[in-house]
């Protein structure tokens, strides 16, 4: 059932923000530190458990594959509503990081393709 | 008139898919027809939901009560919930195949990526280490910065920032990726892996190897699918403790 796979990515979701909620009290953060990040840990780990198991069947993973199958349109709304006035009256910030972060990226592609490749070859 | 707004009045949060699906369906469409693909859907879907923020103030058009609804789809629950559902599409075996040049990239992207846009953010201005570090995480991806930002309690208007960085850096991807290939060497599974990791945003990434080369696109898309992961676990801890320590 469909169910399954939503409450095993329930429980994911939650535990992980549990830990990063324990994360974030015990190193004097109100709040939420890494808590997605580890929900995406668990899920992967829990994924691969059943799967190994033969627990996961196809209806389950199909309940976990229609969240993530919303999670542009959760961002368009989400961008929807975002201070964007604010934003802008900031300045041109978003457009010059975006940028210059994005072509920098370019050019350290080769530079890591040839540490990587160095190494394998080890 | 007055029985339809009372009815969407209070189906906020249906009202807010069908809003959401007609923005999908009309990007998708101008993506394909008019741009011939050359800025990808998901980009204008997420450019015409900021230009739609416009209508409203602090909670952008969730402000105007008929698409309150908007403030729930588009909220920390949904949001985060369908970010940890992605994980599915992440195979352990592809991984450990994509070895250590997906890995070294994949960090080298966010910690870059990260510390670039603090430093620039710091240049234009800000001081705060909350802000700082919010609009470094959106230079991740756009995941990546609201992310950070909600859990650090940035103001929206940085996050607003954050978001957009990232958006910024989809459409960059997209369109740079095809012109710059071959001076990059990126025409290899191997090169592909480690160019994922380093830009980060999946929606460039794939985009944007699909214009060059589209046998390149998963090589790319996987190494890509870890990084929003993987900065939402460093962005708002470890790189906020370094930032904190600098400008707190």
């Amino acid at each position: 059932m469909k169910i399954y796979g939503v409450a095993l990515l329930a429980f994911c979701f939650l535990l992980g923000k549990f830990i990063g909620n324990l994360l974030g009290a015990l190193i004097g953060i109100n709040g939420d530190v890494g808590g997605v990040g580890f929900g995406m840990l668990l899920l992967i780990l829990g994924n691969l458990y059943l799967k190994r198991k033969g627990l996961l069947a196809p209806l389950t993973e199909k309940g976990i594959l229609f969240w993530s199958s919303m999670y542009i349109p959760v961002v368009v709304a989400m961008s929807a509503t975002q201070n964007v006035k604010a934003a802008i009256s900031e300045g041109p910030i978003a457009i010059i990081v975006g940028v210059l972060v994005t072509v920098t990226g370019f050019f350290l592609v080769p530079l890591i393709s040839k540490i990587g490749r160095k190494k394998q070859n080890d | 008139m007055e029985i339809l707004e009372k009815l969407i009045d209070k189906n906020g949060l249906i009202f807010a898919f069908l809003v959401v699906g007609v923005i999908m369906w009309t990007s998708y469409w101008v993506s394909k027809n008019v741009l011939r693909k050359k800025i990808p859907g998901v980009a204008i879907a997420i450019i015409v939901g900021l230009m739609l923020a416009f209508f409203g103030d602090k909670k952008g058009i969730a402000d105007i009560s008929l698409f309150s609804g908007m403030a729930l789809l588009g909220g920390s629950m949904l949001r985060d919930f369908t970010v940890v559902s992605t994980a599915m599409g992440a195979d352990l075996n592809k991984i450990k195949q994509a070895g250590l040049a997906g890995t070294i990239g994949l960090f080298v992207g966010v910690i870059f990526s990260f510390f670039l846009g603090v430093f620039l953010a710091s240049i234009l201005g800000y001081t705060d280490a909350v802000s700082l570090t919010t609009i470094g995480a959106g230079a991740c991806t756009y995941i990546v910065g609201p992310v950070t930002g909600s859990a650090l309690g940035a103001s929206s208007d940085v996050i607003a920032i954050s978001i957009a960085t990232g958006v910024v850096k989809v459409i960059v991807t997209t369109i740079g990726t095809p012109i710059i290939a071959k001076k990059i060497g990126l025409d290899n599974p191997h090169s592909a892996v480690v160019f994922g990791g380093l830009m980060g945003t999946t929606s460039g990434v794939a985009a944007g190897l699909a214009a060059t080369d589209p046998k390149l696109v998963p090589y790319g898309a996987l190494t890509a699918t870890f990084s929003t992961g993987l900065g939402c676990l460093l962005c708002p801890s470890i790189f906020y403790f370094i930032i904190n320590a600098v400008w707190g």
